[in-house]
């Protein structure tokens, strides 16, 4: 109990201090690096897990979203008639299903980060942030098998002679799907820090992002929609980032920075906060799950 | 020179019982409302009482003010009742959760025995859990990329190693678990036997690695209650009491401390169809008196006074000798002796005595179980019902040096030059 007899002691003798509460702003990203390798691994373990003992295997990527498109296109293209911007309908539906579905992977797996781990964080240390960021990356792989494919059945369209193409601004997709992964992991790890209270949100979650796809212009184009509850439909911050999808794959509209600089400021806040938040959970989750 | 590479700072760890809030957003709402109307909390546990150390009834502090501190290549023995906070420390030391208050300061790299086989998964093969749990614990690709050979070799999985470990039986999942945590290299070790229980050959696995890491220097944390094994590696000790270090200490005073406050614990097991039933029991020195200590070398009797409830052909009559770590020692019956103890009518009494010469146990502390049956059963059997010591005297062990305790018997010997 003498800790004031030793005045010698040199600020970096010890390599760790463990104390009650980290201070809000700390966050050790370099030690999230010095386990990169174990995000690496864990996205190959989902990756390989998810598909063996299948027998269709990672095609599996590919019929999730073809058979939801082919759905779309009945339910919502020819019984609804909703129109599509003059755009093939399985073209529409498919790109739309493709950029949604990075998002909505992205937050309903990280979303369970702390219930589903429960165990493995009860046993071990590592940065706990390593979990949802391999979620993020190991569905940002499922993404680009998925827009291999989608850009497959584009060209296939563009040689049948439909009017779309790809526009200049293609450039701007890597930005897009950052913005995608980013809104995904920062709403993902919010809720994941409170499901550790609240188990309610586990339900709210599942159905939640359902819904949330038919406010954003997944199904129909933005231009379909009246005037007057265009605001509400663009403060949704993924609503600018599926249009811009879109358009920039199909060639159809105009992408506005403007808009989608609101979707970044939103995601910059939105993670900065969800890391915050995790941070200050993940220190002590054990003791309430 | 040696240096300090754990300190325990006046650390504290509370946590609420039953969870926090209490899990879905409807009920705390209900509370709040409650609270407001100035209601009883409709969710709060009816009747609780927390015989640990009831704080205000919600809070449980698990450990209370914990200082110590640990030199490298020191082994410290974390002993205590369950309950008493022995896994709470564990927990704040690999950072599963954060101390209340006070601060836990640490010099290295830490590993624990506890996370054998965290992190595995059953679709992977071998070759890719190793690099996965090795990951988990805190290894690099490349470290364990430079120790892959040694780890399968040690596993001793070979050419399975490239098999989903779903394939693999309980004992090679656990050995090549094992294999992996046995080649992290940290500057500290926890071992926790208590959560480890059951397969014996890990135990003695996990036990030898703890030895060879402290005698390389390291630090190692030991948690068992097996008093023998940790009095065997363990230079120090603390013993925790009700969440507080209630001793800190050379391993000895602190084992000694434990069994003197854990004495009145043991409530007898007794079992058996009781068609004839032990009515009394004593022990005895040689010279009829009864005692509980011994000097090696002595005899010691046991008197046993029994009753037939029914009328039985014969029954035999022995006694199993175990240490304080519950291993088997001995096994005295008197089948051996060719005594015989026959045809018991219904209601008849008996007394036997039987004396057991040149006590040669290592010294220490000893239990007899007590059993009456035959070879149709057991009619009554209470475990662990006497309890003595022994102690070194002067007639056996005369070297100027201490006795090793590793030993469990003391063999005589004679000595002669040629």
């Amino acid at each position: 109990m003498n800790q004031t007899a030793q005045p010698t002691e040199s600020a970096t003798y010890w390599s760790m201090v463990l104390k009650p509460k980290r201070s809000l702003f700390e966050i050790n990203l370099r030690e999230l690096w010095q386990y990169r390798d174990l995000i690496a691994l864990f996205v190959r373990r989902d990756f390989v897990a998810k598909y063996k003992q299948t027998i269709l295997g990672p095609i599996w990527f590919i019929i999730q979203p073809l058979l939801t498109t082919l759905m779309f296109v009945v339910v919502f293209g020819n019984i609804a008639g909703i129109p599509t911007d003059g755009i093939p309908q399985m073209l529409f539906y498919m790109t739309g299903i493709v950029g949604w579905n990075y998002f909505s992977t992205c937050l309903n797996d990280t979303s369970q980060t702390f219930i589903k781990n429960a165990s493995i964080f009860g046993k071990v240390y590592f940065p706990r942030l390593a979990m949802p960021l391999s979620i993020v990356i190991s569905n940002l792989v499922s993404f680009a098998i998925q827009f291999v494919f989608l850009i497959g059945f584009l060209i296939y369209f563009m040689i049948q002679g439909a009017a779309v193409a790809p526009t200049a601004e293609v450039f701007l997709i890597p930005f897009l799907v950052l913005l995608i992964a980013g809104l995904g992991l920062g709403f993902g790890i919010i809720i994941s820090s409170l499901t550790t209270k609240y188990r309610d949100l586990v339900h709210l979650v599942t159905f939640g992002v359902t819904l949330w796809m038919y406010a954003t212009p997944v199904i129909y184009p933005l231009s379909e929609i009246p005037a007057k509850y265009k605001m509400y439909v663009l403060a949704n911050p993924m609503t600018p980032i599926v249009e811009s999808f879109k358009t920039v794959m199909l060639g159809v509209g105009e992408v506005n920075y403007g808009y989608l600089l609101y979707s970044l400021g939103f995601m910059v806040v939105l993670l900065f906060a969800g890391i915050l938040i995790f941070n200050k959970v993940e220190k002590t989750f054990m003791d309430t799950v | 020179m040696s240096q300090e590479v754990i300190r325990f700072e006046d650390v504290s760890k509370q946590y609420r019982l039953g969870s926090v809030g209490t899990g879905t957003l409807s009920h705390d709402l209900n509370r709040l409302f409650a609270k407001i109307t100035g209601k009883d909390d409709p969710t709060k546990k009816v009747g609780v009482v927390n015989t640990l150390h009831n704080r205000d009834g919600e809070y449980v502090w698990a450990l209370q003010h914990i200082s110590f501190g640990l030199n490298d290549g020191e082994v410290l023995g974390v002993v205590g009742k369950n309950g008493a906070g022995k896994s709470t420390l564990l927990k704040l030391l690999s950072r599963v959760t954060a101390p209340t208050t006070g601060q836990i300061k640490v010099k290295g790299r830490i590993a624990s025995l506890l996370e054998v086989g965290t992190g595995f998964h059953p679709e992977l093969t071998g070759k890719e859990n190793i690099f996965l749990n090795g990951a988990i614990l805190g290894m690099t690709k490349k470290e364990i990329k430079s120790k892959f050979d040694e780890i399968v070799e040690f596993s001793g999985v070979g050419k399975y190693v490239d098999t989903p470990v779903k394939r693999y039986s309980s004992g090679m999942y656990v050995r090549l678990a094992f294999a992996v945590a046995a080649h992290l290299e940290p500057e500290i070790l926890i071992v926790d036997e208590v959560l480890a229980v059951g397969d014996a050959e890990f135990q003695k696995k996990a036990i030898g690695k703890m030895q060879s890491v402290s005698k390389s220097g390291r630090t190692v944390l030991f948690v068992s209650h097996n008093l023998t094994a940790v009095e065997q590696l363990c230079t120090r000790g603390i013993l925790l009491q009700n969440g507080m270090l209630a001793m800190e200490g050379p391993i000895n005073d602190i084992t000694t401390a434990y069994k003197k406050a854990s004495v009145n614990e043991n409530e007898l097991k007794r079992s058996g169809t009781r068609h004839a039933e032990l009515k009394k029991y004593e022990l005895l020195n040689q010279f009829g008196v009864v005692a509980d200590e011994f000097y090696l070398g002595d005899s010691l009797k046991v008197r046993a006074f029994f009753e037939a409830r029914e009328a039985i052909d014969y029954t035999d009559f022995s006694l199993d000798i175990r240490n304080d770590a519950n291993e088997f020692i001995g096994h005295i019956t008197n089948a051996d002796s060719l005594f015989e103890i026959k045809s018991l009518e219904k209601g008849e009494q008996r007394s036997i005595e039987v004396t057991v010469r040149n006590l040669s146990m290592a010294p220490g502390t000893y239990y007899i179980s007590l059993w009456l049956g035959n070879k149709y059963g057991t009619f009554d059997y209470i475990e662990n019902c006497i309890r003595f010591n022994i102690k070194q005297g002067d007639s056996y062990i005369l070297r100027p040096f201490p006795f090793d305790k590793r030993a469990k018997v003391v063999l005589q010997s004679d000595w002669k030059s040629l």
